[in-house]
């Protein structure tokens, strides 16, 4: 958003929450209800408005580079290990579902694409999306959504090319190798009106978040209006050692589209839990579940996906670190 | 004319398979066979690199996202007995 779009929206959206909370609802100010709702109000509203815009954005990338161009760029020529960077920026604007993760797996490694670019892909797609993008332009700044988008695709490179050179190959399932494609059957034609099936796609995202989102506002603004400011400092300071890959660990378990989480962060950031201990956890919840797993278990044989889950699970854990190093001076 | 819808069964899915029998209703097309594919050997076989994928005749007309009604109606439309 321009400097100047800011300058006009924020205040209009604070005086829009303020109206609705004080006046229409009649609540009285400075108690933690008001606080709550007020934040709950004015978080939606920017969080939403943010959604759209970078939907279509993205939406508009994926009409000009769709998958199957992208996969044709990475098999076109020998890219000398750009193709690592490459992977990974392809999986930050393509959307990710994990029931597509499977097809997509396949199809790379049926193209001759290596292991570790395929998992460069597969580790950056779920990391980085528009959702993620637009909560933490909204909760965050733009200063840390550029940290954390960079960070995916630095991420995805490094745990790819790890995995990579690990020559893991005989642990993806025999069938994967034999699949033969089939080229000439696809012919995907495009939609007419490409703007028509841009908003609808970009509707159809935030509609499916849309509950996920308004939950973790929800829980967030709690958070906000409820715990006292720097309430967690006394049990998870930067200081704690331990706070990172213990954060990292609880993650793995949850599944969550991402979505849900990044309000609740953002709370707890502002009552004390470091950043990077923050941001990691919610990478590790992002980017390593165990529903994904368990789908991702029908393409490789478990060695392979414990490989993925602790390459990149302690990749995480290391930039946890660097981020409470580097996150406090750059904010 | 055989339609095949490529996915695992997600909500996305039965989406789109939905609104091909109702492209095909609504085009009156006879002798259709519908079939579901959720064998992902098999879905990787179509080249197809995201699901859902729609197929007509084993020609993907269209994969990694839901088409509506109407979109569909002009992918069966060559295939279609009516023309």
């Amino acid at each position: 958003m321009s400097k100047k779009l800011k300058l006009y929206y924020n205040p209009m959206v604070q005086w829009f929450s303020n109206y609705l909370t004080y006046t229409l609802l009649n609540l009285q100010a400075k108690t933690h209800l008001a606080d709550t709702v007020n934040f709950f109000i004015y978080d939606s509203i920017k969080i939403f408005s943010l959604l759209f815009i970078i939907t279509l954005l993205m939406g508009v990338v994926r009409i000009y580079l769709p998958i199957q161009k992208m996969r044709d760029l990475l098999v076109s020529k020998r890219w000398f290990g750009a193709d690592y960077l490459l992977a990974a920026l392809f999986g930050a604007i393509t959307p990710f579902c994990s029931c597509s993760s499977i097809p997509l797996f396949i199809g790379f490694l049926g193209a001759r694409i290596p292991l570790g670019i395929t998992f460069a892909f597969l580790i950056t797609s779920p990391l980085v999306n528009e959702v993620a993008l637009a909560l933490f332009i909204g909760l965050f700044g733009w200063k840390v959504t550029v940290v954390y988008a960079l960070s995916g695709i630095l991420l995805g490179m490094v745990g790819g090319y790890v995995l990579g050179k690990l020559k893991l190959e005989r642990y993806v399932e025999e069938y994967i190798w034999q699949t033969k494609i089939n080229e000439s059957a696809v012919t995907t034609g495009q939609a007419k009106n490409i703007l028509r099936q841009v908003v609808r796609e970009a509707l159809g995202i935030i509609k499916k978040v849309a509950l996920y989102i308004l939950i973790g506002v929800a829980l967030g603004a709690l958070i906000h209006g409820y715990v006292p400011t720097g309430y967690f400092e006394q049990y998870l300071s930067a200081n704690n050692l331990f706070a990172v890959p213990i954060a990292v660990v609880l993650a793995v378990p949850l599944y969550s589209n991402a979505t849900g989480v990044i309000p609740i962060i953002q709370a707890l950031v502002a009552k004390g839990i470091p950043l990077g201990t923050a941001l990691a956890f919610m990478m590790a919840t992002v980017g390593l579940s165990l529903p994904e797993a368990l789908i991702l278990k029908k393409v490789m044989k478990w060695q392979l996906l414990a490989a993925f889950f602790g390459v990149v699970t302690v990749s995480i854990i290391g930039l946890g670190y660097l981020f409470n190093i580097i996150l406090p001076r750059l904010i | 004319m055989i339609i095949k819808i490529l996915g695992s069964g997600c909500p996305n899915c039965q989406r789109l398979e939905s609104n091909a029998k109702q492209a095909v209703n609504e085009l009156n097309l006879a002798d259709v066979v519908f079939e579901k594919v959720t064998n992902y050997a098999e879905i990787a076989r179509y080249g197809v690199l995201a699901t859902p994928a729609l197929v007509v005749d084993q020609q993907v007309k269209l994969f990694g996202r839901i088409a509506d009604v109407k979109e569909i109606k002009t992918l069966l439309q060559p295939h279609g007995s009516m023309v």
